[in-house]
């Protein structure tokens, strides 16, 4: 299988959106041209072993999405209360300029600018490397609209920035999003990238994130996937973590009915320290599949990882984390860690740590486990009347509540927390007791 | 209130209560002392109905109903209560989720009135005052990184909401400071009522100085192997349990 209908279409040149400048155009080009030379995945092909792409096949998501547009009210249902953020709208993947916050009215220190019009480009398409995907080139060969969000030297922007992505349209088709997001040193600033969906829609959402955090910088970055089930999501999240830097991810896939997302954090100077923390909750047919990489190039980098899924009814995760840590990358301490609990006899998880480590001073701790809830605390929780049902349930939820409540965005806590325990509490009255601590 | 008769179980198949009677009416307050290994504990979690706790014979009736008929959170509805020697720790759980969960499960079965989100948080903070523990404990995970002594007092503040027909404190007073010891058993004096009975296993007579008991038993080797009143426990802080093997046999 090497040709789709969009294999053909940018082979022709056709569906190119034309951008202004020639040096967008030339990495559109290249990004085409590599898109239209790899061949497309199989099971034999490692990175996507576990994850067969038959959804996409057929072809009809390569269609590119057509503009369109949501009121004010169509999209209350997804606003994160309290978070107060600035908010960036997109509609399968256009952005959507008359929803978004008023691009004049920035917190200081910070510029947002179209794609088309970016003063710096130094940057743009650089973030993945060789780790760059099929799905990447095709993203950049393909961009609709595309934002570059930088935050100046020595900025602490408190306001949170908060990119909605709405999946809307209701019949097949390809939205493509993209961020370039830029913090100069000493900076301080906070992403939220929000994927979402309305009622019956059935878009391909093929997303990239280029961060770059520059020197003694910070870096607040989550991530939600909520769409409805009926979408596809595959996305790359692409950052570099300069000189004593740090960046703080954390990953939330509930929706779509095949989301594979490609986290990458590459080290690029001494001192700098990233935690990628995760959480997945597939069911019913869903397919998580989150392939994490950190690129210890320097010394004196510090990772974090942990990702915990559930994986319930006939759904399927994958979890693919590597560590590579370079020759020179002495002094490096690295920590992965995923736990899995199945909760149907027909869910499946396929968990691998991947270590590659070519330095010798240096601390690396992994585990990768299918776990299961614990006896001791259901046999604590019943002898206090709580029945077998619920306490399945509280421990369920309170082994993905340990990594929601450490999240810095209290707002954000208060936002997960409902969504998540929705996911597990059957009967109404359990979500209540789960949702309780919001009352302290 | 609760009549053990004959009571026999294994763990792991290893025979460890081996016919131990013991009659409790309504407001009393028994301790039970004896060496370590006697069997103590294992008597909490049969009659709290641990799995894994095999009963072979005997029974247990709580007002006349078969105890050991019921599963475990049932038991708890009825009014069992087991402060547990190890109290579990659960990260992830809120101690404040946890304890609504509870209450609302027992009070539902009881069929008394639902307590609504206000009147819980009213009583789950009295309840953390009279124990001396900070409101801040109820946000926490349950037991999640409390002390030796916090867990203890957790485990009172969950008796005093849960409002059992009977309470069985295991070792409740060991890892306390004194003054913690003072707290838990205010605590249970507070709770001590016409209608409410208590187990109090411990190994030192010192806390029965504050929980002032009816009877205090000696356990050893799986049977009660003497049984007396409050100086019981005074005869055997001084001669210990070595004396008794004469007496048992
Ligand atoms: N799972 C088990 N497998 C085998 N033996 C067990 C198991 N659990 C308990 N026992 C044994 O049962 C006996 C009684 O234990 P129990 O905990 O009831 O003693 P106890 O009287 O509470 O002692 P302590 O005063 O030390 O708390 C001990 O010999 C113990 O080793
Ligand atoms: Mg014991």
């Amino acid at each position: 299988m090497t040709s789709t209908p969009l294999h053909a279409a940018i082979a022709a040149g056709s569906t190119l959106t034309s951008h202004a400048t020639t040096k967008i155009a030339d990495v559109q080009n290249a990004a085409a041209h590599a898109w239209a030379q790899t061949p497309w995945p199989t099971r034999k092909t490692e990175a996507w072993k576990y994850t067969p792409l038959k959804a996409l096949e057929k072809g009809e998501y390569f269609i590119p999405a057509a503009k369109s547009t949501l009121s004010a009210d169509a999209l209350k249902q997804f606003a994160i209360n309290r978070l107060e953020a600035f908010t960036l709208v997109f509609i399968d993947g256009h952005f959507c300029a008359e929803q978004s916050d008023d691009l004049t009215q920035l917190p200081t220190g910070m510029t947002i600018e179209h794609l088309d019009d970016a003063s710096n480009l130094e940057q743009f398409n650089k973030a993945a490397g060789e780790h760059a995907t099929l799905f990447g080139e095709l993203n950049t060969a393909t961009i609709n609209t595309a934002l570059v969000i930088n935050v100046a030297k020595n900025a602490q922007i408190t306001q949170p920035v908060n990119v909605l992505n709405v999946a809307s349209a209701n019949a097949p088709c390809l939205a493509n999003a993209r961020i370039l997001w830029q913090q100069a040193p000493h900076s301080k600033a906070t992403l939220v990238e929000h994927f979402v969906s309305t009622q019956d829609s059935q878009v391909f959402t093929n997303s990239i994130t280029e961060l770059f955090v520059g020197e003694n910088a910070q870096c607040e970055h989550y991530r939600l996937h909520l769409e409805d089930e009926a979408n596809l999501h595959i996305g790359g999240v692409y950052s570099h973590v300069h000189k004593h830097a740090r960046l703080n991810s954390f990953y939330l896939a509930m929706g779509a009915n095949l989301q594979r997302v490609d986290v990458v954090t590459q080290f690029e100077g001494e001192g700098a320290e990233a935690v990628n923390n995760g959480v997945y909750l597939p069911r019913n047919k869903q397919l998580v599949d989150f392939h994490t990489c950190i690129e210890h190039k320097v010394p004196h980098c510090n990772s974090n990882e942990i990702f915990r899924g559930i994986i319930g009814d006939s759904a399927r995760a994958v979890f693919n984390g590597r560590i590579h840590i370079h020759k020179d990358a002495q002094k490096t301490l690295a920590e992965l860690s995923n736990k899995n609990l199945l909760t149907s006899n027909k869910a499946e998880v396929n968990t691998k740590p991947e270590l590659e480590i070519y330095a010798d001073d240096v601390r690396c701790a992994h585990g990768a486990t299918i776990a299961e809830l614990d006896a001791l605390a259901m046999h604590y929780l019943r002898t206090r009347g709580i029945s077998q049902e619920e306490a399945q349930v509280m421990l369920s939820f309170g082994f993905i509540n340990e990594l929601i409540e450490q999240l810095n965005n209290t707002a954000i806590v208060e936002y997960l927390r409902p969504v998540i325990a929705q996911r597990f509490a059957k009967k109404p009255e359990f979500l209540e007791s789960l949702i309780h601590e919001a009352l302290v | 209130m609760l009549t053990i008769e004959n009571l026999q179980a294994n763990v792991s198949d290893k025979n460890i209560l081996k016919g131990l009677n013991l009659e409790i009416k309504p407001g009393e307050v028994h301790a039970i002392m004896g060496p370590n290994g006697a069997g103590k504990s294992t008597l909490g979690h049969v009659l709290a109905g641990r799995d894994g706790y095999e009963v072979t014979g005997g029974s247990v009736t709580l007002e006349g109903k078969d105890l050991l008929a019921l599963a475990c959170e049932e038991r708890a509805r009825e009014g069992v209560f087991l402060a547990f020697q190890y109290p579990v720790e659960i990260p992830g759980v809120s101690n404040m989720e946890f304890l609504k969960a509870s209450v609302d499960a027992v009070r539902t079965h009881r069929e008394l009135p639902a307590w609504d989100a206000v009147s819980f948080m009213k009583k789950a903070r009295e309840a953390c005052k009279a124990v001396n523990l900070d409101q801040q404990f109820l946000k926490r995970g349950v037991n999640e990184g409390f002390s030796g002594g916090e867990k203890k007092r957790n485990e009172i503040m969950q008796m005093m909401l849960l409002e059992p027909k009977i309470a069985i404190l295991d070792e409740t007073d060991s890892g306390l400071d004194i003054d913690a010891l003072q707290v838990v058993a205010n605590g249970v004096n507070a709770l001590r009522s016409p209608e409410r009975s208590f187990i109090v296993v411990t190994h030192y007579q010192r806390l029965l100085d504050y929980i002032v008991p009816d009877y205090v038993h000696v356990l050893a080797d799986g049977k009660i192997v003497k049984s007396g009143d409050k100086n019981l426990a005074l005869e055997l802080e001084e001669k210990g349990y070595g004396w008794l093997e004469g007496e048992s046999a």
